[in-house]
């Protein structure tokens, strides 16, 4: 276990002293969550919480940043073993659902600028490296997200009513019945997707102007999501922290107003979806 | 202070839903300031996976660690995710097509369609992806 960093106090020494030599040759790796300005490292949210190894997690000090991060095992984390457990869907669950974790708890308090999920660095030496390598844009980030947070809409069909009337008993209808009767489902079928999605993009003109930026994620799918309506929105939106209430009474509206769709809203999230600015995500390979 | 947990607030017609499934994460705590509107359910729960992975997988600064993943393995993987979680291809099969006239919205819908091959009626995509990798 690395020393006490986390303490304001160790600040200074972990910027000047050198890191113990032996932690630094056997190349400890250290798994990064998210960035934070150094004046605003959580001081106790984060004791509580297990990082992606099951690990504590502490601030790293440098350039007036930090970043938290904890050691994690080689065993999983080096190159070759990593590459071969992100394939396998369920450790890549734990790990996305523990760094999802400590971000947003971090975040809670304080304005952090996640890190992509599998940031591994050896040492904190590598930490720091990265802080200096990845500087402006942290600091770029931070200064645009202070104080906000996401929150995501997501718009769903409702599900159809009845798509199939129970078939008459032995109708015997003729094939000219049958054939209208498939014709007016369709029919009714295709004004009530028209009408989904005129309501979905009234829901995202009404959240974005409301919300200082937006985005948008595709559509889910129920294998993941476990929701069996038609995903027709997925959206984030970015909000200052003290509008959050409104906006998600505006959600409600919405909800309210906008017969034949269901809105999910998921949050307050850090800020993920808006790390990049607009139009720069895949800037950085 | 404290862990904060995001969390999923559903409107409309909750009985559309048969999503108990997407429960089950840690601590489903109240949800925050549940809006007094009308013909809303609350569901006191964590953010499904899907809602995770596409912010911490997807989303987030890319910066090169010690660790060189080679970030096109990770593409790989969530080029496969996505197929999973929902191709845009497959969204605009549906008829979801309307963000890409729209030039505010999220380059996602643009850089998506190219990565993404074409929709397979069944997702487990094995390898079919390789060519997206580099030499």
């Amino acid at each position: 276990m690395t020393d006490a960093t986390h303490l304001p106090e160790a600040a200074e020494a972990t910027e000047t002293t050198a890191p113990t030599a032996a932690a630094e040759a056997t190349g400890t790796l250290e798994y990064a969550y998210a960035v934070v300005r150094e004046a605003d490292i959580p001081r106790t949210a984060l004791e509580p919480v297990r990082g992606v190894a099951g690990e504590p997690v502490r601030a790293v000090r440098h350039l007036g940043l930090a970043v938290l991060a904890g050691p994690v095992p080689a065993a999983d984390f080096d190159a070759e073993p990593l590459r071969a457990r992100l394939e396998d869907l369920a450790w890549l669950e734990g790990v996305a659902r523990a760094h999802q974790r400590v971000v947003d708890t971090a975040g809670a308090d304080t304005c952090v600028i996640p890190v992509r999920m599998a940031t591994v660095c050896r040492g904190e030496d590598g930490l720091r490296r990265m802080l200096a390598t990845g500087r402006d844009r942290f600091t770029a980030a931070l200064d645009r997200l202070e104080g906000r947070v996401e929150w995501g809409v997501k718009v769903y069909a409702a599900s159809a009513p009845a798509e199939e009337p129970p078939a008459e008993p032995s109708a015997a209808a003729s094939g000219r019945d049958y054939l209208r009767r498939r014709s007016a489902q369709r029919r009714a079928s295709e004004q009530r997707w028209e009408h989904t999605e005129e309501g979905a993009r009234r829901v995202h003109e009404t959240l974005t102007a409301l919300a200082e930026g937006a985005r948008l994620h595709p559509p889910q799918d129920v294998r993941l999501s476990g929701e069996a309506a038609r995903n027709v929105l997925n959206a984030a939106y970015l909000v200052p922290g003290e509008d959050s209430e409104v906006f998600a009474e505006r959600v409600g509206e919405l909800a309210g107003r906008e017969s034949g769709l269901r809105l999910e809203l998921t949050g307050p999230w850090a800020p993920y979806s808006f790390v990049a600015a607009e139009g720069n995500e895949r800037a950085e390979p | 202070m404290g862990e904060r947990d995001p969390v999923t607030t559903a409107y409309g017609s909750p009985s559309a839903a048969s999503a108990s499934s997407a429960s089950s994460a840690y601590g489903s705590s109240a949800p925050y300031g549940a809006p007094g509107g009308s013909g809303l359910a609350t569901r006191g729960e964590s953010a499904n996976l899907a809602d995770i992975l596409e912010r911490v997988l997807d989303k987030g600064v890319v910066i090169a660690g010690d660790i060189r993943i080679n970030l096109l393995d990770i593409e790989l993987l969530t080029i496969k995710l996505r197929l999973i979680v929902a191709s845009v291809d497959k969204a605009k099969e549906m008829g979801i097509d309307w963000w890409e006239h729209d030039p505010s919205l999220s380059s996602r819908a643009r850089r998506d369609p190219a990565s993404v091959p074409a929709p397979a009626p069944a997702p487990p995509v094995e390898n079919g992806t390789s060519e997206e990798a580099p030499g």
